[in-house]
């Protein structure tokens, strides 16, 4: 089973589970990846230690996707 | 970790800026250091020429010299704001945040955030120490200090969740990272550590260990 899930103020919120072998699940990830997308979050898949990368497309093979919100210099 | 690797998004935010690199970064830290010789050496020659023509100026000149103590000391002061500690809030969501902190990185990187609330990560630039409002940079052989201040705009979040959004930044493309960061002291790692709380230190202690080992 794979994850989406957003950093908030809770800690962090699974947002979607899907496994590839269940086409109704992948749709409904996908939507929602989407509309996260849409509302300014950014999507990382940590690729073990030192290493990650921001993806526009739903990785529908990762088992996680983290939604982060943009950060900036302050 | 590459550091040319896909670019983050939030570059585009600041698209005058030049793209960091090592060469970048070292420049800026040698401006830095002539700006703020530039500061001191004003001050420490007007104690020496005041005291050399009459010493019984001498409580202008130590004034003067304590300008010239200071002004360096509140660079430093500035830097070590990015390893500060927000408020904790939610016990529970720090310790939600933690945990997916935890599974992204090491178990060194692990016991150090528990004791100390920074988390260390190997860069191509140097050894890094991400905190919540920002990161210190030290370059191989640990003397120098870069304090990078950036962060998510988001107060609510918890501590382990701020960490955790730089540190994939920084893993995405440190290049953007760096580029994306305002640089907010540049100098010695000693000055640095003075102005840091003990848990912080510690955590300073253990990047610059870190950089030490690259250095050899």
């Amino acid at each position: 089973m794979s994850r989406l899930i957003r950093m908030d103020r809770t800690g962090h919120t699974t947002v979607a589970e899907w496994t590839v072998d269940d086409p109704a699940s992948v749709e409904a990830a996908v939507a929602a990846f989407r509309e996260q997308l849409e509302s300014g979050h950014l999507a990382m898949v940590s690729r073990g230690e030192g290493h990650a990368e921001h993806v526009r497309e739903l990785p529908l093979d990762e088992e996680l996707v983290i939604l982060r919100r943009p950060i900036a210099g302050g | 970790m590459s550091a040319h690797a896909g670019r983050l998004p939030e570059v585009a935010q600041v698209h005058w800026r030049p793209r960091a690199d090592r060469k970048l970064i070292a420049a800026q830290g040698r401006r830095w250091t002539a700006s703020t010789v530039a500061h001191v050496i004003p001050f420490a020659v007007a104690a020496i020429v005041l005291f050399a023509l009459e010493p019984l100026t001498f409580p202008v000149g130590l004034a003067a010299l304590a300008h010239a103590w200071l002004i360096p000391e509140l660079y430093a002061d500035r830097g070590a704001r990015v390893l500060r500690r927000q408020l904790r809030q939610d016990p529970l969501a720090e310790r939600t945040a933690a945990g997916l902190l935890g599974d992204l990185v090491g178990h060194d990187a692990r016991a150090l955030h528990a004791r100390t609330g920074l988390v260390t990560e190997r860069g191509s630039y140097g050894t890094w120490l991400v905190g919540e409002l920002g990161a210190v940079l030290l370059p191989a052989g640990g003397r120098r200090a870069y304090c990078w201040c950036v962060a998510v705009d988001d107060p609510a979040l918890p501590s382990g969740d701020r960490i955790a959004h730089l540190l994939l930044a920084l893993r995405a493309d440190e290049e953007s990272f760096a580029t994306i960061a305002n640089l907010t002291f540049s100098g010695a790692t000693w000055r640095l550590r003075r102005r840091l709380p003990a848990p912080a230190r510690e955590a300073l202690d253990a990047a610059r260990a870190v950089a030490a080992r690259d250095a050899g």
